[in-house]
């Protein structure tokens, strides 16, 4: 036995050549005074040295080499199964993990109890581990990961990992199993993991041994993160945590079941720079598609250069700036009147990683009329899935935008100025009806009011998370995004309960950025338990809850559809929300008066290291508006009424 | 319209549940599925007759490719093809019955396997078409069990689905 490693070794090697345990611990003192055991740091420091012939490690920790490709030996490292998850999720660069224990994940918990390069965060419910990861995720581009045992941990788990795949975030979550040969026995906190997540993940495995376990994690990453991202399930059963195997970091991951497109078909693109600069009345209606594909320089840069009216879907607000000119407002059901009447009277329609949602669509059958359609997308099934387009162009959006900047620069035909100039004066017109507006002077606090505060008090520069609801909607609307990443809210599955924790996760991401959850008194309760996370963590995130004491998406329903019959909309016997936020250790405010609104908003804030609990109490009977009929068409809208 | 399509699948044990599960989640309509290995003992070979309009079948295609097991797919009526499907049916080989049968037997040149207890075992390949005619063709009342694997096919020539 012996770690024999030749010169020409990349930097992973130094990583494989440490025994985890016997004399390479040394116990480091944890923040809270507990001690913790850590992986040795000095030799680490010092391995790309090269240290050819060191002496094999005593006690039962193995080391081996082998041979890869003719100039390169690997040194492989033998590990329990849970020393290789924690390692490898070291190896790969992962800094946190939000999880929960149990019992079929406790050899992974203390494996992680040995060293300290990957942070554990311990939530208080498994769902809240999932929007956490997913948080963390939407804003930094790299897969949120998540650990959870078996059974209740994994089921626990299912909404997050559901959230995750309807807004295709890149997630890695870890689930432990019962032992192999316990499972379809019914044993005990055994669920069938792999087929329940089945139909809302995009991919899953059941690890069988020790020994691929590094390579089904290195593929589980590659898969949540490249092409149309999403959550990725790696279920495994106890006893393989316990197995030993060889480790050693797989740097390369290919699957020859799996490939997404890497570049777009020049033809496709050819194409669509002509049909875009021969439209007369232009759209460009793109969606979370550029924000997941960082596309958002080319799309700027093409958009200005068009000078084509942009609209933006919920997911993809920020990929744009929302305070340019050219931006007519996010489309859809609660859009402006400006940009769905756009969107219907246009002749050429640009769809940019985005699905035509039927929160967008309405009725398929009215949508764009009068539109000849190129829409780009890296997952060929969002293509032509309801709306039938004309010019479908499937890969990355990046690439994609670059390759039609210059195609379009390229091309003979010319945008037709005059038409365009015509087509902007028939926008203003329809911008002018100011569809956005509410009642200024009221005596209660107006809840878009409180958004239009929150975006000066923090200078439009606060990350912002959301619930679900008509609250979700005022931040769409009150809250312009000028950069992407910055917006992060359930759009596919509509989670309550997913604002607080996903706010977190972005702290956890930007420790020193502003964050804030707009939420309701609905939504909040949902995962109100993190809050004791965040007390754990210290994470200040900013709750705005604009409490209604309403269900109000669904008491507007039901006052447009159901002849204001409340169902069930009303919440009674709601919490002290500031003694509630006191009780988990942080600061509530109570708002209840307009002039109140900013104050708190800047005293909040101006408490950079608590999290702050504001409960503004806002006036129940308001609507969102425009609000396009569900099924109908995109100029059924009902606007706003002043008096 | 009729459909069959054809794929190479990662031979896991998740992976025909995926299919099956694409299907049932997704509303589409499955009229009969076979899948074994291939040469190959990693890669299953499953063919499954669908039907729907263009976009459905697009969809569908496109759905499946989608699967991380599913390694290549063909949809074999986009092109010359050749289908097969495997059906043993054991009738009462009793009168008025026997003789009808052994007569039909013959001339969709099918094979009797087994006679016993008054009963045969037929076995009869073809594609789906010629299956559906015999079966129709039987007195109801003779037919005591119906066994299909399901159709599966290849494509002529060139037409090769290798990974
Ligand atoms: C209460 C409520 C109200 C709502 N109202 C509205 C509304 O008024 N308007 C609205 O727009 N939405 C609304 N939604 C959200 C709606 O349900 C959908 O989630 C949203 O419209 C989908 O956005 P999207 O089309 O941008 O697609 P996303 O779900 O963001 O999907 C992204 C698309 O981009 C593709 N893609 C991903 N990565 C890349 C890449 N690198 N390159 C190329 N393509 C890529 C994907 O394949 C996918 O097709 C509402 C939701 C709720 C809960
Ligand atoms: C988990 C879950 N259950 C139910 C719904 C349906 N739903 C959508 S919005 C909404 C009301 C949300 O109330 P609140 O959080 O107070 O927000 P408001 O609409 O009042 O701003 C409900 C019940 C949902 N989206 N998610
Ligand atoms: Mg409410």
């Amino acid at each position: 036995m012996g770690a024999f490693l030749v010169p020409t070794l990349p930097a992973i090697i130094s990583r494989t050549r440490f025994p985890l345990n016997g004399e390479g611990f040394r116990t480091v003192p944890a923040v809270d005074g507990r001690a913790r055991c850590g992986y040795l740091a000095a030799p680490l420091a010092g391995a790309d040295a090269g240290l050819a012939g060191r002496p094999a490690t005593t006690g039962d920790c193995r080391t081996r080499s082998r041979p890869a490709g003719r100039t390169r030996e690997v040194s492989q490292v033998e590990l329990t199964g849970a020393e290789i998850v924690v390692r490898f999720l070291k190896d790969h660069g992962v800094r946190y993990i939000f999880g929960y224990p149990g019992g079929a994940v406790l050899h992974i918990y203390d494996a992680l109890y040995k060293q300290k390069d990957v942070e554990h965060i311990l939530v208080r419910h498994e769902q809240g581990a999932t929007h956490m990861a997913d948080g963390y995720a939407r804003v930094t581009g790299r897969a949120g990961v998540v650990l959870v045992t078996s059974g209740p941990g994994a089921t626990n788990a299912v909404t997050g990992i559901a959230t995750a795949h309807m807004d295709s975030a890149p997630m890695v979550v870890i689930t432990g199993q019962v032992p192999r040969h316990a499972i379809g026995s019914d044993a005990f906190q055994e669920v069938d993991c792999v087929g329940i997540t089945r139909p809302c993940v995009k991919h899953n495995y059941l690890v069988k041994d020790a020994g691929s376990l590094a390579r089904t994690l290195r593929e589980a990453f590659y898969v949540a993160e490249s092409g149309r991202p999403g959550p990725v399930v790696v279920d495994i059963p106890k006893d393989v945590t316990a197995d030993r195997a060889w480790y050693e970091y797989p740097a390369e991951v290919a699957l020859r079941s799996y490939n997404p497109v890497s570049r777009g078909h020049p033809n496709q693109i050819r194409q669509a720079a002509d049909l875009i600069a021969s439209a007369r009345r232009p759209m460009i209606y793109t969606g979370g598609g550029v924000v997941l594909g960082d596309a958002s320089e080319p799309l700027v840069e093409l958009t200005r250069m068009l000078g084509y009216p942009i609209t933006n879907t919920l997911m993809g607000l920020g990929a744009y700036p929302g305070t340019d000119p050219q931006f007519v407002g996010m489309l859809g059901m609660h859009g402006t009147y400006e940009a769905n009447m756009a969107m219907h009277e246009c002749d050429v329609l640009i769809a940019v990683g985005a699905r035509f949602d039927d929160r967008v669509v309405g009725d398929p059958k009215k949508f764009c009329p009068h539109a000849r359609i190129v829409h780009i997308d890296i997952d060929p099934s969002s293509i032509s899935k309801t709306i039938q387009v004309d010019v479908p162009i499937v890969g990355p959006v990046r690439s994609i935008l670059e390759d039609l900047l210059v195609a379009v620069r390229e091309s003979n035909s010319r945008p037709d100025e005059a038409a365009l100039g015509a087509w902007w004066k028939r926008i203003e017109g329809w911008r002018a009806n100011d569809c956005l507006r509410y009642e200024r002077g009221s005596e209660l606090i107006k809840p878009q009011y409180v958004i239009e505060k929150l975006y000066e008090v923090t200078g439009g520069e606060a990350f912002v998370t959301s619930d679900v609801g008509q609250h979700q909607m005022w931040a769409a609307q009150f809250y312009p995004f000028d950069r992407p990443r910055r917006w992060v809210n359930s759009g596919g599955l509509g989670t309550m309960g997913f604002g607080l924790p996903a706010a977190m996760g972005v702290q956890f991401a930007y420790p020193d950025a502003p964050v804030a959850c707009i939420t309701g008194e609905g939504s909040i309760v949902m995962c109100i338990q993190e809050l004791s996370c965040a007390k754990q963590y210290r994470l200040p995130v900013k709750v705005v809850n604009l409490n209604n004491r309403y269900l109000g998406m669904v008491r507007q329903w039901q006052e447009v559809m159901y002849e204001n019959r409340e169902s069930e909309s009303y919440l009674d016997s709601l919490p002290d929300f500031v003694k509630l936020a006191e009780s988990f250790g942080h600061v509530g405010m109570l708002v209840e008066r307009p002039g109140d609104v900013e104050g708190a908003l800047r005293e909040a804030f101006a408490l950079e290291d608590r999290l702050v609990f504001m409960d503004f109490i806002t006036d129940q009977s308001e609507n969102v508006y425009p609000m396009m009929m569900a099924g109908k068409g995109q100029t059924d809208m009902v606007l706003r009424e002043l008096a | 319209m009729q459909r069959l399509i054809s794929m190479l699948l990662e031979n896991e044990p998740g992976a025909l549940a995926r299919v099956a599960g694409l299907f049932s989640a997704r509303g589409y309509n499955i009229e009969s599925l076979s899948v074994a290995p291939t040469e190959d003992s990693t890669m299953s070979r499953l063919t499954l007759a669908t039907s729907g309009d263009d976009a459905v079948i697009e969809q569908i295609t496109k759905q499946l490719h989608k699967l991380v097991d599913v390694i290549k797919l063909v949809d074999l009526t986009d092109g010359p093809f050749v289908e097969r499907e495997l059906m043993l049916i054991k009738v009462r080989a009793s009168d008025p019955w026997r003789n009808e049968v052994r007569h039909l037997t013959e001339i969709f040149r099918g094979r009797i396997l087994d006679v016993a207890g008054g009963s045969f075992v037929i076995e009869l390949t073809g594609a789906r078409q010629k299956l559906d005619a015999f079966v129709d063709a039987l007195d109801e009342k003779c037919i005591l069990e119906v066994v299909r694997s399901g159709a599966m096919g290849v494509g002529r020539g060139d037409r090769s689905l290798r990974a």
